[in-house]
């Protein structure tokens, strides 16, 4: 049921909606998150104008989805539809997708090749750069009088919005601030180094895409995963099969600015060894009677120059870099006004991969997306706190494990997300 | 859209008699094990060398090969069924199938093609009945001791935006 057609607490009546010289974060600091971040109609405004199109680098493709001149893709920048485009130089362009004309959202496919993009309202005509090309009739009509555009109409004045573009590793970010550091800087080093692990030097092939609407704040999707006291607790896939779980090698790493996020995890040779009776009596997730028929599925085929098995890893604000054993992906999250969201999954392999290799990543690509062991639990577990937050009369949730800590830390708390909460306050001056 | 291996071949009026028959039948008791909620049989309707593949037409007509659900073997049927029933967390809710539009392209031996539509209703605790997937299944089935077996399940569904996620099988 997607959000727009729910019976619980429809569109329009937010209870929690308040003046905005009131939205004051409760006296307890990062121990406690309000509840008004995740429901409010006016938080959402100011995120999308602070975050979104404000100064962050938003991840908008693949350039192995663009390999070609003319290959184009929709896709979207925060909320905001944006094509993505490949120019006859080779170079990646960024552009609203949004006729300067009367604002008509022009590009309709979800991918595609062509020369030019046409309006196919009034035949307004865009380069690959975004740039005007043509107006139908702008000299007019011969002997009509005001006909046609006014004689110092500019073409060059009136293309398509154009965003800041950098390519990293094949990975294209977009953003609408003009003066942006460079994206290596924007990410930091413990985060550059776990992605450039999945993307340096290494062709992608595309493997295809899951796309869902999630009922849940879009900030609820970055938390998840900077949230591995979850990670032990709810999925009983990786606890019972170590590939997160209380007692192996794990790290929570946060960047110095608190808004990414690597959560790492390696897996131990024999999970029975590292969950003695008392961490499995805290686990309810540990199923000891989880037994797979088919063993190929969580086979790990060694592929990476790192001690990690799996990391997940968050970009702020709208980018999940998924590398779980051997299925590899990347999540797009398009926030979708308070209550909800847009989230895009691409899956893919490397261009050197075996057709076996190919299977592999197939199968355990069971894993994740919608339908996924572990994708569909955190879909569910966003919208049941979604739905909790909405309609009680309690206004906020604690955010205690592990102290007062902030940034990297150990399994068992929430340092990083109060470091993205840090972080998210200086931003939205809350 | 066109789906390698599901091009409509010439096949005899009564052997494709007899296959609708039998393709019917079996949408109808796979249908109704599923829509009753005994997942743990489901494996039950393949060959041990099943292929099984959910995804959206987006992939299907671009050529891509993921799945949102993607089995190999009636075993990794199983352990999906085990984890849907025993070690999943997801929300109550109720599922029904409706299968129509059968089309038998081609019977050879033992072996059937067919295309059927479907359509997927969802029921949520407190929420309405509404529509989660509207798709077809090209299947490949092997007649086994008089009854049918899946050889090959594609379900590819129109519905390419899934409402929260997919948690019991199509
Ligand atoms: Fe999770």
């Amino acid at each position: 049921m997607f959000s727009n057609d729910t019976v619980i607490h429809p569109l329009g009546s937010t209870s929690k909606e308040r003046e905005p010289a009131s939205y004051q974060w409760p006296a307890e600091g990062l121990a406690a998150i309000p509840d008004w971040i995740y429901t409010s109609e006016w938080i959402y405004d100011r995120e999308m104008a602070r975050i979104f199109h404000g100064k962050t680098w938003n991840f908008v493709a693949l350039e192995a989805e663009v390999p070609h001149a003319g290959d184009f893709k929709r896709s979207y920048v925060g909320p905001t539809p944006v094509v993505v485009v490949r120019d006859e130089a080779g170079g990646v362009q960024v552009f609203e997708n949004r006729c300067a004309h009367r604002g008509v959202e022009f590009c309709r496919h979800a991918r595609g090749n062509t020369t030019e993009f046409v309006c196919p309202y009034h035949q307004w005509t865009y380069d690959l750069h975004g740039d005007l090309q043509g107006i139908p009739f702008k000299r007019g009509i011969k002997g009509e009088a005001d006909s046609g555009m006014p004689a110092d109409f500019n073409n060059k004045q009136h293309g398509l919005r154009k965003l800041n573009v950098e390519c990293l590793h094949g990975v294209v970010f977009a953003s609408f601030a003009e003066a942006m550091e460079p994206v290596a800087q924007y990410l930091g080093e413990e985060v550059l180094k776990d992605f450039a692990v999945v993307f340096k030097d290494r062709k992608l092939k595309i493997l295809g895409y899951y796309r869902n609407e999630l009922p849940g704040n879009w900030k609820l999707y970055q938390e998840n995963l900077k949230d591995p006291y979850h990670a032990t607790l709810l999925h009983s896939f990786l606890v019972t099969f170590g590939l997160m779980v209380a007692g192996s090698k794990t790290s929570m790493i946060a960047d110095p600015t608190g808004r990414h996020g690597t959560m790492a995890s390696r897996r131990p040779d024999d999970v029975s060894k590292v969950v003695d009776s008392n961490t499995a009596k805290e686990m309810r997730a540990y199923r000891t009677d989880l037994k797979l028929a088919d063993t190929r599925f969580l086979e790990f085929i060694p592929e990476f120059n790192s001690p990690w098995t799996v990391t997940m890893q968050t970009i702020w604000p709208n980018m999940i870099v998924q590398r779980e054993l051997n299925t590899l992906g990347v999540r797009q999250i398009v926030p979708n006004g308070p209550n909800s969201q847009i989230m895009i999954w691409t899956m893919f392999g490397y261009d050197t991969d075996t057709p076996e290799m190919t299977r592999h990543r197939l199968r355990q690509g069971n894993l994740m997306g919608p339908s996924g062991f572990l994708g569909l639990e955190d879909n569910e577990a966003i919208k049941f706190l979604q739905e909790g937050v909405r309609r009680s009369p309690s206004d906020r949730g604690v955010l205690k494990l592990g102290g007062k800590s902030e940034g990297t830390g150990g399994i068992i708390s929430e340092s990083a997300i109060r470091a993205m909460y840090r972080s998210y306050r200086e931003v939205m001056e809350l | 859209m066109k789906i390698a291996g599901y091009e409509q071949q010439p096949v005899d009026a009564r052997l494709a008699r007899e296959a609708r028959w039998d393709v019917e039948e079996f949408h109808a008791a796979y249908c109704q094990l599923l829509d009753l909620g005994d997942i743990e049989q489901w494996a039950d309707f393949f060959t041990t060398d099943c292929l099984y593949i959910i995804t959206a037409r987006e992939n299907a007509e671009a050529d891509l090969p993921v799945g949102l659900v993607y089995a190999e073997g009636r075993d990794m049927i199983r352990d999906r069924a085990f984890a849907v029933r025993h070690t999943q967390m997801f929300a109550p809710r109720y599922l029904q199938h409706f299968v129509s539009n059968v089309l038998i392209l081609a019977v050879a031996g033992n072996e059937i093609r067919a295309q059927s539509n479907y359509q997927l209703l969802q029921t949520l605790v407190e929420g309405p009945t509404t529509l989660l997937q509207a798709g077809r299944y090209y299947d490949t089935f092997w007649r086994e001791n008089g009854r049918l077996l899946i050889e090959e399940r594609r379900c590819i569904y129109d519905t390419t935006l899934i409402a929260n996620d997919l948690v019991l099988p199509v």
